[in-house]
């Protein structure tokens, strides 16, 4: 199976380099940007066919390593 | 003393370290891969050194937190032993959740790369007897990432229960937004943790203790760190 694990900053948590995004974005002209985050996302296969082994493996992997959970959240998206 | 200064492929530091705590003690240090499952028999200090862990990948020390050698740190650490984390050091402490908090992006965004000041904030600690409560010292930082945060309660915690022993300050002392050079809460340059046998710093120590290196600063932290553990044992 394919999933997508998405690692994204806890609101409230000062992202330096989403905001400098955000500036070149501005410098650019690009309208219409009120903010940037930055997070990170990770495309993973895995062998196994049931979807809640997988999902279960997928939390286990965020968790002990993906996301810091002091300041990140995390998805789970399991695509087929 | 016999120290055992941990390497993780990507570590660049760690020779300043070993010279330094050669220099310092008399004693030569074990050097001790990651991939070892155990620490030299009678290590009473343990040391994680600066660099870039692999090339800070994911979270900077993320990977190596999850090393093998790391269980034999925090089993080392729950029985009582020493560890000192110098930059790297630091943020594998915090990902290994040896230490509370994470080091986070500097908040201006740039490599910081110069001495800074640091008051040491008291002196009844193995990592600043060599000081006095309040002394000023001048040490080199470098690095990217080393804006200290953690959640309220937690910062609130450091603070209270005196476990914040190093804060970047200016030539005289003062604490304050001009000079938390990389946007620290509560301008934190080292924490220990609850226990007060685990201490994580942003500067390098190392590198200020011979006068070849222009300030002899640092040395306090290794020769108080000495001497505890001479009496100790």
């Amino acid at each position: 199976m394919k999933a997508r694990v998405t690692v994204t900053l806890k609101t409230g948590i000062l992202d330096p380099q989403g905001k400098a995004i955000e500036g070149a974005l501005k410098s650019l002209g690009v309208d219409g940007i009120a903010s940037v985050r930055q997070g990170k996302v990770f495309d993973i296969e895995l062998p196994g066919a049931d979807k809640t082994k997988v999902e279960a493996a997928l939390k286990d992997a965020a968790d002990k390593l993906l996301a810091n959970t002091v300041i990140e959240n995390y998805a789970i998206e399991v695509v087929g | 003393m016999k120290s055992a200064v941990l390497v993780f492929p990507g570590i660049n530091r760690e020779r300043d370290m070993a010279r330094t705590l050669k220099l310092v003690s008399g004693h030569e240090p074990t050097m001790v891969w990651h991939a070892e499952t155990s620490l030299p028999k009678g290590t009473d200090l343990v040391v994680l050194p600066g660099g870039f862990s692999y090339g800070d990948y994911l979270r900077c020390g993320a990977i190596a937190a999850r090393s093998p050698v790391m269980d034999a740190v925090r089993k080392f650490a729950d029985d009582g032993g020493l560890v000192l984390g110098v930059c790297n050091g630091f943020q594998i402490l915090c990902e290994s959740g040896l230490l509370p908090g994470i080091l986070m992006r500097n908040a201006r965004l740039k490599f910081i790369c110069h001495d800074v000041h640091l008051r040491v904030e008291r002196s009844d600690t193995p990592f600043t007897r060599g000081y006095n409560a309040g002394q000023v010292i001048r040490v080199p930082v470098a690095h990217g990432e080393g804006n200290y945060a953690a959640d309220a309660e937690t910062i609130k915690r450091l603070d209270g229960d005196g476990r914040v022993l190093y804060r970047y300050c200016s030539a005289s002392g003062e604490v304050g937004d001009t000079h938390n050079i990389n946007g620290a809460a509560q301008s934190i340059a080292g924490i220990v943790n609850e226990r007060g046998n685990v201490l994580g710093m942003m500067p390098h120590p190392e590198n200020h203790v011979e006068d070849i290196m222009g300030c002899t600063d640092g040395r306090g932290l290794f020769a108080g760190l000495a001497a505890h553990l001479e009496r100790a044992a």
